[in-house]
């Protein structure tokens, strides 16, 4: 494999894993109050139908304030249910990922007529980093990116530091671990749970906006092709963990990436292989110790 | 004494209520979308009972599956397990399936079709048991297990529609088609409707007597209500019903599969299921869980996939809003609900509800 594929290899990989990182990071929040979001393919899906209209309107970086406030809107209904209804997860969970399939599809073919894949919106540019994105091998992957990646490198740290640093990021884990006894301590945990929920959602949002807007410059039906359910296998994969997610993301968006090589460099292996992989990964580690001892505890029960 | 008690009769009525508001939230839809709210209520009648081809080879033919995938979601919901993975037990049946009818090609029907259904049965059971042994062994959620098994189901049916099961030309991917004589027969001469409906309706009945008269059946929904309540109720086995039940529940997800190739596919290819594993929630929800309902549930979104796809073909209504839909049903069932048991709770602080 010469230098410049190993290289196109790393860039795609990186690439693969921004939208994937956003919804997981969004999803790692969420689950460290003790709720699993299997709605965050609607927000994801959401994200990209805002991208599209609002960038229509104002360009990308509207574009990208539209994608959160969609996937935030998403949240919203499945927080209504989930906290306020006090509904099982898991349940409505799955109505909001068809929920935001069925209506953007049902949408995008009404607005913008049958035909489906007419409309573009012009994607941002990848900005070079001087100096780091001339690094041998890896440079070009990390700092010849679009801005969306970069912002990952500051929200990664930026997270890390908040849960094992900060009030907020105590009482998000203590809620959690244990929400009686984080009551107890003056939290309140459904409030905990919206903003997670919120900032969830957001994020879901701009994983679909970064699809549309940085990626692929168009909406097409069910364009988020089951990246909310991948979000939720990373944060596995990541052990509950920012580094951890940011990690599993790439180890993701790599598996993705290594089937378009597979296919330039005509290598002859099923190409489904590389992207079953991570998931095989994942149900291995969660049948280890390791893996399971890093789930929140609280993780999944219904609200009490 | 009636077959229903009031209790059942009660939910019953929540349940067409949200059926009820699901149809005026397509009406909603077509309005808004600015189509022909007449136009698209006649195609949409017409596509799904308006003649006898849109009702048994539409509307039956297409709550089939529905039904049986249904059935599977209901045994383990009732049990507690939230097996969200009945879309990769179907894919494993199914190409259990035709693996199993591509090598008895020779053999007549009689031989052939029923270890086809038992080989999409076992595989669905198999599919189901990876995540059954790591929910009784090591804790693991069966939510996050069932759904990368998903996907592991969707790669391998990938691999072997281009690899070791590609049809012999090379050229398609997707496997070569089952004998005749390895297809399930149809139930009327002319329609597309089959015996894979009949047997749907049988396994709903058998269900339904097995929950409701049986020990076994009762040591199910006891364990689904509860680790305290299975306690109290006499020493049941909590962790091992509730594997049995998730077994059971992947097994009728393969035999969906299995039912599916055999009865109107006739091969596997890349996006085989729509996301019967999904809609299945959706319909056992509506029916409250109850088998026997399962059965009007399943022919209720059978009868709006077939009028959906009526609607797109005759009045250019995009038919994805039947996701939308299922979406509604199923929030709406959780919603009333939710307000049934918190009412009950009032009244009745220490009401039964735990084991309705």
């Amino acid at each position: 494999m010469s230098e410049g594929t190993f290289t196109a290899f790393l860039s795609s990989g990186v690439r693969f894993a921004t939208p994937l990182a956003y919804a997981a990071l969004g999803e790692l929040v969420v689950e460290r109050t003790g709720v699993i979001n299997i709605g965050l393919e609607g927000a994801i899906i959401g994200g990209a139908f805002g991208a599209l209209v609002f960038a229509g309107a104002g360009g990308a970086p509207l574009g990208f304030a539209g994608a959160a406030l969609v996937g935030m809107l998403v949240a919203t209904i499945f927080a209504s249910f989930v906290i306020a209804l006090k509904t099982d997860q898991i349940i409505t969970g799955t109505a909001m990922s068809m929920f935001g399939l069925g209506l953007t599809g049902t949408l995008y073919r009404s607005i913008y007529g049958t035909a489906g894949a007419s409309l573009h919106t012009p994607t941002i540019a990848p900005v070079p980093v001087p100096v780091l994105s001339s690094i041998p091998f890896i440079g070009p992957a990390l700092f010849n990116q679009p801005v969306v990646t970069y912002a990952l490198y500051a929200i990664v740290p930026a997270l890390a530091w908040w849960f094992y640093r900060s009030t907020g990021g105590l009482a998000l884990r203590a809620v959690g671990e244990n929400p009686e006894a984080a009551s107890a301590a003056g939290i309140s945990p459904a409030r905990v749970q919206w903003i997670a929920l919120l900032f969830g959602g957001a994020m879901g949002g701009l994983s679909g906006g970064t699809l549309v807007l940085a990626q692929v410059g168009t909406f097409s039906e069910g364009m988020s092709a089951g990246r909310g359910f991948i979000a939720i296998a990373i944060v596995v994969l990541g052990r509950w963990t920012p580094w951890g997610v940011a990690g599993a993301a790439l180890i993701f968006g790599g598996a993705s990436a290594l089937q378009t090589l597979a296919q330039t460099t005509g290598w002859t292996m099923p190409y489904q292989l590389p992207l079953a992989f991570p998931y095989v990964l994942t149900l291995i580690l969660l049948a280890t110790a390791r893996g399971r001892s890093a789930a929140p505890a609280a993780l999944g029960q219904r609200v009490s | 004494m009636s077959v229903f008690s009031r209790a059942a009769r009660s939910q019953a009525s929540a349940s067409v209520a949200a059926a009820l508001l699901a149809l005026a939230a397509v009406a909603i839809v077509v309005i808004a979308g600015g189509y022909d709210l007449g136009h698209a209520a006649t195609a949409m009648w017409t596509g799904s009972a308006g003649s006898a081809y849109s009702l048994f080879s539409g509307t039956l033919l297409r709550a089939t599956p529905l039904i049986i995938v249904g059935l599977a979601i209901a045994v383990a919901f009732q049990a507690g397990v939230l097996n969200i993975g009945a879309d990769g037990q179907l894919l494993a049946g199914a190409a259990a399936t035709i693996a199993t009818g591509l090598a008895m090609a020779a053999a007549p029907g009689w031989i052939s079709i029923p270890l086809e259904l038992l080989a999409g049965i076992l595989a669905g059971a198999a599919w189901a048991a990876i995540a059954a042994v790591l929910k009784r062994r090591f804790g693991v959620l069966e939510v996050i297990s069932t759904l990368m098994l998903n996907y592991v189901a969707l790669f391998a049916v990938g691999i072997l529609i281009y690899g070791p099961l590609q049809e012999p030309t090379h050229v398609y991917p997707e496997t070569a088609p089952l004998a005749v004589s390895a297809r399930l027969p149809v139930i009327i001469a002319g329609q597309r409707l089959h015996v894979g409906f009949v047997l749907a309706i049988a396994l709903a009945v058998g269900i339904w007597w097995f929950m409701r008269s049986t020990a076994a059946g009762f040591r199910v929904r006891v364990a689904g209500a509860g680790a305290a309540a299975a306690a109290s109720a006499g020493r049941v086995n909590v962790e091992r019903v509730v594997f049995r039940s998730f077994l059971a529940s992947g097994a009728l997800a393969g035999l969906g599969g299995a039912v599916q190739v055999t009865g109107v596919t006739y091969k596997l290819f890349e996006n085989f299921s729509p996301g019967y594993g999904y809609t299945a929630i959706a319909v056992a929800l509506l029916a409250r869980l109850n088998p026997l309902a399962v059965i009007v549930a399943g022919i209720f979104f059978g009868a709006l996939e077939a009028g959906g796809a009526g609607m797109q073909r005759d009045a250019g209504v995009p038919s994805g809003f039947v996701f939308v839909i299922e979406a509604l049903v199923i929030l709406g069932v959780l919603a009333v609900d939710r307000a049934r048991a918190v009412a009950a709770s009032r009244a009745e602080p220490l009401g039964e509800e735990a084991v309705a």
